[in-house]
C-alpha cells in the first residue's frame, strides 16, 4: 500500500481516538467546559451519620449544591463533623440553615440535605450548622417500635 | 523423585531465563526509540496494528454495548429504574469491558499478527541477516511495534467505549423507549473523569505494554521452525489473555478495592 494512503489513515486514527476521549470527557463524564467557580467549606455535626461517604451529595430544594468533603469523629462529645464543600456559586447561605441526612429512594444513597434559613446573618467559610439531624437508622427505629408494642 | 525435583528445576530456570532475555529486549527496545527517522516505521506499526484493528474494535464494542443496555434494562426495569442503564452501561465499559475487551480483541488481531511476523523473519534468517548488515533488529523490528501497541491501545479503549455507549444508546433510548436525558444525566451524574475515565485509561495502557511485551518477545523468541511459529502464536494469545485478565483482577483491587 502507498505510504501516504497509511499516513493517512493512520491521521484518522488517531484523529478518531481523540475525538472519542472528547466525547467521554464531555458527554459521559460531563465535565464542564465552564470555570469550575470554587466552593468553600462549613461544617455541621450530626449524631448519626449512618453510611454517608464523602463525596455524597449535598442539596438544597433538590438542587445540588456541593459535596462531602471529609467526614470525621469527634470522640469528645462522640458525634461526627462532616465536611460540606459548597459551590461559591451558591452564595453564602443564612445561619440558621439545617441540615438533614437523607437518602435517596429507600435503599438509594445518603445524602445531606440543607434546609434554608431566614436569618440575614450568613455562614462564613468555616462556620458550623447548628441545626442538624442525623441519619434514620432503619434499626433504631424497629426497636423503638418493638419496645413500645411491648409497653402497650 | 530427585529427577523430578530437577526437572522441576531446569522447567523454573528456563521461565527465568527467558523473562530475563524478555526484560533486556524490552529495556534494549524501548530504549531505542524515538529517533526522528524512525517516524515512517511508527507510523507503519500504527496503521498495522492500529487502524487493521479498528474494524473488529467497532463491531464488537457496537454489540457489546447493546447486549449490556438489553440486560441492565430488563432488570432495571422491574424496580422502575430504567434511567440506571446509561449509568451502569457507562461504568462497566469504563471501569471494565472498555479496556479488558480491548486488549483480548487486540491480542488476537494485533498481537497474534506481530508474533507471526517476527517469528518468519526469525525462521527465514531476515533477523541474523540484519545484524549481518550492522542493523539492530531490535531497533527496526522490535521498537515500532512496542511503541505501535503502546499508543494505539488507548486510542482503541477510548473508541470501543464511546462506540459502545452509544450502541448501549441506540437499545436503551430508540427501541426500548428509556428516557434520553434519565440516560444521559445518570451517566454524567455518576462518572468522574479520573475515578473512572482516568484509571480506564490507565489499565488500558497498561494492558497495551504487557499485550505488546508478550506478542513481540514469543516472536522473537520463537523456534526458527514452522512448527515454532505456529506455536508461538498461540502461546501469545493465551498468555496475553491470562495475562491481561489476571492482571485485570489485580489493577481493580488496587484502584477501586478500598473505595467501595
Amino acid at each position: 500500500m502507498q505510504m501516504r494512503t497509511v499516513e493517512i489513515s493512520v491521521g484518522v486514527f488517531v484523529l478518531a481516538g481523540i475525538l472519542a476521549l472528547i466525547v467521554l470527557v464531555v458527554r459521559v463524564s460531563g465535565v464542564s467546559l465552564t470555570r469550575d467557580e470554587g466552593s468553600y467549606l462549613v461544617y455541621a455535626e450530626f449524631d448519626d451519620v449512618a453510611g454517608l461517604r464523602k463525596r455524597a451529595k449535598v442539596s438544597m430544594a433538590g438542587v445540588t449544591i456541593g459535596r462531602v468533603a471529609d467526614i470525621q469523629v469527634n470522640p469528645e462529645y462522640g458525634v461526627a463533623v462532616v465536611a460540606l464543600e459548597i459551590d461559591n456559586g451558591v452564595g453564602a447561605l443564612p445561619m440558621d440553615t439545617g441540615a438533614r441526612i437523607l437518602t435517596e429512594g429507600i435503599l438509594g444513597a445518603r445524602y445531606v440535605g440543607l434546609t434554608p434559613g431566614a436569618d440575614p446573618e450568613t455562614l462564613e467559610p468555616g462556620d458550623y450548622i447548628e441545626d442538624t439531624q442525623g441519619a434514620l437508622v432503619l434499626e433504631n427505629l424497629i426497636g423503638d417500635l418493638v419496645t413500645r408494642l411491648g409497653a402497650s | 523423585m530427585i529427577r523430578l525435583l530437577r526437572s522441576l528445576g531446569v522447567v523454573a530456570l528456563d521461565r527465568l531465563a527467558s523473562l530475563g532475555r524478555a526484560s533486556v529486549i524490552w529495556g534494549q527496545a524501548v530504549w531505542g526509540l524515538p529517533r526522528a527517522d524512525d517516524v515512517p516505521l511508527l507510523i507503519r506499526q500504527i496503521y498495522n496494528i492500529g487502524v487493521l484493528s479498528l474494524i473488529i474494535i467497532v463491531l464488537s464494542a457496537f454489540s457489546i454495548g447493546a447486549v449490556i443496555a438489553l440486560q441492565f434494562y430488563t432488570q432495571l426495569q422491574r424496580f422502575g429504574a430504567e434511567d440506571a442503564v446509561g449509568l451502569g452501561l457507562a461504568l462497566v465499559l469504563l471501569r471494565e469491558l472498555g479496556p479488558v475487551v480491548t486488549a483480548l480483541l487486540f491480542a488476537g488481531r494485533a498481537g497474534s499478527a506481530v508474533t507471526a511476523e517476527i517469528s518468519l523473519m526469525k525462521s527465514t534468517e531476515q533477523l541474523s541477516s540484519m545484524e549481518m548488515m550492522g542493523v539492530d533488529p531490535l531497533h527496526r523490528i522490535v521498537a515500532p511495534r512496542l511503541w505501535a501497541g503502546l499508543i494505539c491501545m488507548p486510542l482503541l479503549a477510548t473508541i470501543f467505549n464511546v462506540v459502545a455507549i452509544y450502541g448501549g444508546m441506540v437499545v436503551a433510548v430508540e427501541w426500548l423507549g428509556s428516557d434520553p436525558g434519565g440516560f444521559w444525566s445518570g451517566m454524567q451524574d455518576a462518572v468522574e473523569l479520573w475515578e473512572d475515565v482516568g484509571k480506564g485509561m490507565i489499565k488500558s495502557i497498561i494492558f497495551a505494554l504487557v499485550v505488546t511485551w508478550i506478542a513481540v518477545f514469543q516472536g522473537y523468541d520463537s523456534e526458527p521452525t514452522a512448527e515454532g511459529i505456529g506455536l508461538a502464536t498461540t502461546r501469545t494469545v493465551v498468555l496475553s489473555s491470562v495475562a491481561v485478565l489476571a492482571l485485570d483482577f489485580l489493577l481493580t483491587l488496587g484502584m477501586y478495592g478500598e473505595f467501595k
